[in-house]
């Protein structure tokens, strides 16, 4: 058996974003950081995808990151990203841990609207909350690293770089957790749930703790996000945010780690270049994306890599 | 003997139907326990009872004196008493040897073991051995070890009944029930299956009870035969006395026995 690479290959990407990433221009660190965040987001997807969850509303933990980061600048001043990133995932794995109650109790459909609906009550709240800017939002704070503050040339590339870092980190914890007992008890729960209830374990609190780390990992990228554009608004936790996510993950397979990555990577250009090209239709060219993939590669994307090194 | 499942006074109705009607049995350990009677008797009832996954609606199930009468069936799994499945409940997108893994995982993760913090490969609890060296092990004991990498859903009816009971032993189970571990099985492969099946089992130590419609392989394999009819327990005894009991005879083995008996030379009453 060869040995696994991931997280080395992980580690050499981001080193050379390091190392490369005074020589790009802004919009492509730019682009990086929020395929960054949205990757992060779409990673927690995938954890539940391999268990057969779907979740359509994962915007809401991406939101709730967002505004618990835009709130420490709104009402403590603090710009510190590091902090913001780790609120962030700490908010949303609060609230799906409350909500996981509920959730984990859902299989199908039903998990996938309820998770939708509970997105769409923040998006709710959000708009007729004028503490937190309504449907205007709030502008966040330029990004500081333990208490320095970039210069505004250098902003974009130190916010990638850190950005970066903790998004390897989480991955790397989640590499981890996929190699435990429980992490391999996924692909279980989705062929035969009575089986492994007749193990020994259960499965609605092994779904559980998935919703929690899905929910904490969208959280950073929420937070990250919200650092990275400076303001944040209701609409990231609108369906359509959400529709984005499952669009990364089925876009990237759920074959590796690294997948969510590349698939909001891949996500960030089509979406730009689409734009750039019809700004009226660049729908159109997504939604072909989508549909040739789905056709041609019903794994995903990253089953490109996977089959090569299966030859 | 031990008395290691006590079965008190078990009441069980779905509306009009009695599914269990005073139902008592005590098994002792270490014995083979075969569970007859015709579709609708009972005997699933039981097993599923024994297991939570119904519960009586009067009477109590008690394992070595402790009442596990309310437990789900993966608390009941913790405590010691397994099943398989009359249709093989498998992981169609896992191979062989990772329904193994992942039955070892469970294990290890109810023993507090192989955490996200953990390093390097703990003994399986009951196994004395890594996971992966515990699951060979099984496989090979059950004859799977041919089939390790293969797919759960391309495998031949009899490997599938094979491996649904191969899952039941990673948890080292000291009651194991059985649910017709060779119907869909060819009538060639039957002997075959629970040769190896009761060698494998009985070298974990287990005490076995196993439904079955086949009264050849009843005789054989059992020390001893539980008859139900219509939720009542009709006979219980060693099974050269059950299987030859008129009301057994009448209710539950009907042709089956005559076979039988033509095979052994038995006079026939």
């Amino acid at each position: 058996m060869s040995r696994d690479r991931t997280l080395p290959i992980l580690g050499a990407v981001l080193l050379s974003v390091v190392l490369a990433g005074p020589l790009l221009p802004q919009w492509a660190l730019f682009l990086l950081t929020i395929a960054i965040a949205k990757g992060l987001v779409a990673l927690g997807l995938m954890l539940l995808l391999r268990a057969g969850l779907v979740s359509f509303g994962q915007a809401l933990y991406y939101c709730a990151g967002a505004y618990a980061a835009g709130s420490l600048g709104r009402f403590f001043d603090i710009s510190d990203m590091l902090v913001q990133m780790l609120t962030g995932a700490a908010a949303a794995a609060l609230l799906a841990y409350i909500l996981g109650f509920l959730l984990a109790r859902y299989r199908g459909i039903f998990f996938g609207l309820l998770s939708l609906s509970l997105s769409m009550i923040l998006y709710g709240l959000l708009v007729k909350s004028e503490a937190l800017g309504s449907t205007d939002g709030v502008n966040v704070l330029p990004s500081t690293v333990l208490g320095i503050r970039p210069s505004q040339e250098w902003l974009r590339y130190v916010v990638v770089v850190v950005g970066g870092g903790v998004a390897l980190l989480a991955t790397a914890l989640v590499y981890r957790y996929l190699r435990t007992p429980q992490g391999q008890l996924a692909p279980a729960i989705k062929d035969n749930e009575i089986r492994v209830e007749y193990m020994g374990t259960s499965v609605r609190s092994a779904i559980h703790v998935l919703y929690v780390i899905a929910a904490a990992l969208s959280g950073i990228g929420g937070a990250l996000a919200a650092t990275t554009v400076g303001h944040i608004d209701p609409d990231m936790a609108y369906w359509t945010t959400s529709g984005e996510f499952i669009f990364i993950t089925i876009l990237a397979g759920t074959g590796s780690v690294v997948a969510p990555f590349l698939g909001a990577m891949i996500f960030g250009i089509i979406h730009t270049v689409a734009y750039d090209l019809s700004p009226n239709t660049w729908q159109l060219t997504l939604g072909t994306t989508l549909l040739l993939v789905i056709v041609f590669l019903p794994e995903g994307l990253w089953s490109l890599f996977s089959r090569r090194k299966g030859a | 003997m031990a008395v290691v499942l006590d079965a008190r006074g078990l009441n069980k109705r779905f509306g009009a139907v009695t599914a269990a009607s005073n139902i008592n049995a005590a098994i002792e350990q270490d014995s083979v326990v075969g569970l007859i009677g015709t579709n609708g008797a009972g005997k699933t009832t039981f097993i599923n009872m024994i297991t939570g996954y119904i519960k009586p609606d009067t009477g109590g199930i008690f394992y070595q004196g402790r009442d596990i009468t309310a437990l789900s069936p993966r608390e009941i799994t913790r405590v010691g008493i397994c099943r398989s499945f009359q249709i093989p409940q498998l992981y169609s997108s896992l191979s062989v040897f990772e329904h193994m893994m992942v039955g070892l995982g469970v294990v290890l993760h109810n023993a507090g073991l192989g955490g996200y913090f953990s390093r390097g490969q703990p003994n399986v609890p009951g196994h004395d051995a890594p996971a992966p060296e515990v699951a060979e092990r099984i496989l090979e004991r059950f004859g799977l070890a041919d089939y390790r990498d293969k797919n759960a859903q391309v495998l031949p009816g009899g490997v599938r009944k094979l491996l649904d009971i191969a899952l039941t032993m990673v948890a080292k189970p000291t009651i194991l029930l059985l649910d017709e571990p060779t119907s869909g099985v060819s009538a060639e492969e039957k002997f075959g299956i629970m040769e190896m099946v009761m060698t494998a089992v009985k070298a974990e130590g287990a005490t076995v009870l196993f439904v079955e419609h086949d009264m050849e392989v009843v005789s054989r394999f059992a020390q001893r035969v539980i008859a139900f009819y219509d939720g009542r327990i009709i006979a219980d005894a060693a099974p050269e006395i059950a299987l030859t009991d008129p009301e057994v005879k009448r209710y539950v083995v009907g042709g089956a026995l005559h076979r039988l008996d033509e095979q052994q030379g038995a006079p026939n009453a």
